[in-house]
């Protein structure tokens, strides 16, 4: 799957957890959770839409490679390719 | 015949206005079916309905605001609800195409007489108080022992007076300020009434988190469960052994809850917090326990509670230590008697059979009503759940 797609898609889970927070403002940077006040449950629902719209599961060991924007686009791309 | 009246969602709560009915007169209900939503200063409830029977009557309309305790609908019992079936039922074989049978008029609320104030429940102090803030006590609906008229009664009423808008108008909801009004009366009574006492203590969550990313390791994502629901389930079982913590104060007078139902505190994404209740945590499965925390954040977060959740709860627990906080010195919900609060886990060093070593510890503090307990008994449950904690496998 393309990067484009998979960063479509995380921005698209991710405006359903935090359904006040604007896409477009959301610096890839930076941590998301600090970014969008995402607490474990909200993190917990985010890796299960993620899931279920890329089939990939993502194990707890795995979970500090998905701290950012960029960093979760970075892990799903090459997870798809797998 | 059963009354579905209008239910107390909460300590504060004086009133609410019904703004949906999901049960129509002629309707066959079960105990836990919800039958209509109200609106309350927290959001829109699911009401559910505590007999079974059939819809006689309705008896408030939607949009209607009435005070707690208000019978909104009357329920037929069970057994008359049969045979009532059963003669409907030769009713339709005799006239099947007769068109469907009317349903019973719905008629203006009908509200619990108040006798007049001389005859008042009511004692001399909220007396007193409703004299100072202009209430007349002839209006206020008791909810104290046997519908006794109390200083809260009164406090909610000037409140509702002072803020209810006029029966015509019909003003835009700003439902983040009325939920910080909620919760600002709420916390300041609990504040002016309950003599707050603390304990705290540190837990080593090294056993309990090497165990729990175990567990988690062999469950696909939708399975796995977080560190909250080991800690609620270890406090769950920490008051069976201290039960004076899961109790309420109310009418001076304390009283033990037989079943623990957890109140978890969650934070909305507008603001505020609502802190409905998980029932009988004691008895869940951990992984039962993760389902329905899940389950109910979900449904806080959408408004969309029950109203046992919103009335169930025996304590709560609040977890701030992913805001970073290391120490939470909670205030307790009332009529509650004791809230547990939850600190960020972090890494420090530990002594472990004479060494020093890294352990990630959380840091646990119970806020607890004086009135109820002594810190004797809150060290003894603080005790039990580091205990608990520290043989996950069990929990």
């Amino acid at each position: 799957m393309k990067r484009e797609q998979v960063r479509a898609t995380v921005l698209e889970v991710l405006s359903q957890i935090a359904p006040e927070a604007d896409p477009a403002t959301i610096d890839p940077g930076v941590n998301l959770r600090d970014q969008l006040d995402i607490d474990s449950m909200d993190f917990l629902n985010f890796l299960i839409a993620l899931d279920k719209q890329l089939h990939i599961d993502i194990p707890e060991r795995d979970y500090g490679q998905l701290g950012t924007l960029d960093a979760c686009v970075d892990y799903l791309a090459a997870r798809s390719t797998e | 015949m059963a009354e579905f009246v209008m239910p107390k969602l909460g300590a504060d709560m004086s009133a609410g206005t019904l703004t949906a009915w999901r049960k129509q007169p002629g309707d066959t209900v079960h105990r836990g079916d919800i039958i209509a939503e109200v609106e309350t200063e927290k959001g829109n409830i699911d009401v559910e309905v505590f007999a079974d029977g059939v819809i006689e009557k309705i008896l408030i309309v939607p949009s209607e605001k009435v005070p707690v305790g208000t019978v909104m609908a009357l329920i037929r019992d069970d057994s008359a609800a049969q045979q009532t079936a059963a003669a409907s039922r030769d009713t339709h074989e005799l006239r099947p195409k007769l068109a469907s049978p009317e349903r019973p008029k719905i008629v203006t609320a009908r509200r619990t007489e108040q006798p007049a104030d001389r005859h008042l429940a009511i004692s001399p102090s909220a007396r007193r108080l409703a004299r100072e803030l202009g209430v007349d006590p002839a209006t206020v609906k008791g909810t104290g022992h046997g519908g006794a008229i109390t200083r809260e009664d009164i406090e909610q009423a000037a409140k509702t007076a002072t803020t209810a808008p006029p029966a015509t108008a019909a003003p835009p909801v700003d439902r983040a300020a009325r939920l910080r009004q909620t919760i600002a009366a709420t916390m300041s009574r609990s504040k002016r009434e309950i003599p707050h006492y603390y304990l705290s203590t540190t837990i080593d969550m090294h056993r309990a988190l090497e165990w729990l990313g175990e567990q988690n390791a062999s469950r696909p994502v939708a399975e796995r469960v977080l560190y909250g629901a080991l800690i609620l389930k270890a406090v769950s079982l920490g008051l069976r052994e201290v039960p004076a913590l899961n109790a309420t104060w109310q009418n001076n007078q304390v009283a033990l809850i037989d079943s623990i139902n957890v109140g978890v505190a969650i934070s909305l994404r507008q603001g505020g917090l609502v802190a409905p209740a998980l029932h009988d945590t004691d008895r869940l499965t951990l992984e039962e326990l993760m389902r329905r925390m899940r389950d109910l954040v979900n449904r806080t977060r959408s408004g969309s509670l029950r109203s046992s959740e919103m009335s169930d709860a025996t304590i709560t627990v609040t977890n701030l230590g992913e805001q970073g906080v290391e120490s939470v010195y909670a205030v307790i919900y009332p009529p509650q008697v004791a809230m547990v609060g939850v600190g960020k886990i972090v890494e420090r060093p530990w002594c472990v059979d004479g060494q020093i070593v890294p352990r990630r510890v959380v840091n646990l503090t119970l806020a607890a009503d004086h009135r109820v307990s002594d810190g004797h008994r809150g060290g003894v449950f603080l005790t039990a759940v580091d205990r608990l904690l520290q043989h996950p496998e069990k929990l």
